[in-house]
């Protein structure tokens, strides 16, 4: 086990309305075999200890599967190495004496709240917008009631392993969300129970999301942050689906708005 | 995620549109719809540079050959149509096709830029956007005021070099073998291999054409397109410059 002394230059902001900066750290000592976050844990305890602000960042299950931690390190959402959440990011990813940059997701509709922490509550607009179905309460039917080929259970399983972490948004030079808007459109379009609902959802995310982020131009930016490795298929698929939402009759896409019927 | 944000205020960067009656509008109003309006122009506009960079060709048959074909493209369709009648329905088609591609990137621009006021303090890295994908707005708004020069050049006449309307061989000679001029077309040409290069690649993403039996495809198929357009349009400056075509 070796360890590393690195060299952090970190984006330090007290709240929404503090212009920000980024401040040089020393992170001596750090073991390889820490994850990124562990890593910043070791600082900030050392930063509470000499009486100092300790860097905010999100985080929670520190599995990769929450989509609560994630920061752009050296100019990429959630660092170098692929299909990796920042909590799964280990230091040996790192040589000793590096330079590491790090900074919040950047998008208009991701306000930074404090030091490397977003506001991501734009997404749950989205998901509010139709990412749910309608189904009456009571006991859950069966699981085998309702056929679904292999392939296609498959590939709604891909589309909804989207943890919502906003790397898509934070690497997309447009800040466009529609690789999260895309995956939580096509885990529910997919599959039956999803159908009804299909079209009416298609648009309702979709106004939401432009409403919120940037557009896409297909630089597949995000596909390769991703840490959940969701394909920009699922876009083609959201960009049909809308498309064909538009020249369905009305009626049948119409929908009362479940933003505005909450007020 | 934090709760109550939204007391906190992450409000949307545009309002909902008010719903056009007329579906089109309604339909343009969405950046998707945007999206798809660019792609269908993009591929009209596709076809034009393959049939144009083709009908050029008539240029390695000499000047005869070139002459018939710059009055054909006047004279087809007659008698059921006037003369250039067809000409002018394909030039209003490419009219509102550039005109519509060209409004429809401006505003998803804006549209974008709002999306990201604050820009990486620190820099930022791409993974996967290539060169082509970024420089798309330069490339095309470039190629735009080629285009503006080139209309000028060998279709008005005011480009400077001997023109005779009804004379395009002749025409073409005289402009292109000016080496500046030369020079311009094939930056400009291969400017517009770039842009190729990333919009018949991305029209197929736009119009949600994909399938795992043709999607190892687009890519070369963009490529290929852009090579072949690239290929053809520079070779005519080439030709002229090496005293091929004179």
């Amino acid at each position: 086990m070796s360890l590393l002394n690195l060299t952090l230059k970190v984006w330090r902001q007290s709240g929404p309305n503090d212009p920000g900066r980024f401040e040089v750290y020393e992170a001596k000592g750090i073991n390889e075999d820490m994850s990124f976050l562990e890593m910043l844990d070791v600082v900030n305890e050392r930063l509470i200890a000499e009486n100092k602000e300790p860097i905010a960042f999100d985080h929670d299950c520190r599995e990769g599967i929450c989509g609560s931690c994630g920061m752009v390190i050296n100019g990429v959402p959630h660092g170098p190495k692929k299909l990796t959440t920042t909590c799964q990011l280990h230091m040996r990813n790192f040589k000793d004496g590096d330079t590491v940059v790090v900074e919040p997701w950047r998008a208009t509709a991701f306000p930074v709240i404090k030091d490397l922490v977003v506001d991501r509550s734009a997404f749950d607009r989205i998901i509010q917008a139709g990412g749910y179905i309608t189904a009456p309460t009571g006991a859950a039917r069966d699981a085998n009631s309702i056929l679904i080929p292999k392939q296609v259970a498959d590939q709604a399983f891909d589309a909804a392993a989207c943890i919502g972490c906003g790397a898509c948004v934070a690497a997309c030079p447009n800040g466009a969300a529609q690789l999260f808007t895309a995956a939580k459109l096509a885990h529910l379009n997919l599959l039956p129970q999803g159908q009804p609902e299909r079209w009416s959802r298609t648009v309702a995310m979709v106004d939401t999301m432009e409403e919120y982020f940037g557009s896409c131009t297909n630089y597949a930016e995000c596909e390769a942050v991703c840490p959940k490795g969701i394909s920009i298929e699922f876009i083609a698929k959201m960009n049909r689906d809308y498309l064909r939402a538009k020249f369905k009759d009305r009626r049948a896409v119409v929908k009362v708005d479940m933003t505005e019927a909450a007020g | 995620m934090l709760s109550g944000t939204r007391a906190r205020g992450v409000q949307p960067l545009r309002q909902r549109r008010a719903r056009p009656r007329i579906w089109i509008l309604d339909f343009y109003g969405s950046a998707v719809g945007k999206k798809a309006v660019m792609a269908v122009t993009g591929i009209v506009l596709l076809g034009f540079v393959l049939v144009h960079m083709l009908g050029n060709l008539h240029l390695y048959e000499g000047a005869e050959k070139m002459n018939w074909y710059g009055e054909y493209l006047r004279e087809i369709g007659e008698p059921v149509l006037p003369r250039t009648g067809l000409l002018w329905v394909v030039r209003s088609v490419l009219i509102i096709s550039f005109v519509l591609h060209i409004h429809s990137a401006y505003s998803l621009t804006m549209m974008n830029r709002a999306s990201r006021k604050t820009k990486y303090q620190g820099g930022r890295d791409y993974v996967a956007a290539n060169y082509a994908a970024r420089t798309m707005r330069w490339s095309g708004v470039i190629v735009g005021l080629y285009l503006i020069y080139h209309l000028m050049d060998l279709t008005w006449g005011v480009g400077g070099a001997d023109f005779t309307r009804g004379e395009p061989y002749q025409n073409v000679v005289a402009s292109l073998s000016r080496w500046p001029v030369a020079g311009v077309y094939i930056v400009a040409n291969l400017l517009l291999g770039m842009h190729i290069y990333h919009g018949a690649w991305s029209l197929f993403q736009s119009l949600g054409w994909s399938h795992p039996r043709f999607n190892h495809w687009r890519r070369w198929f963009a490529a290929a397109f852009a090579a072949v357009i690239v290929i053809g349009n520079v070779s005519f400056p080439i030709a002229v410059l090496t005293g091929i075509v004179e």
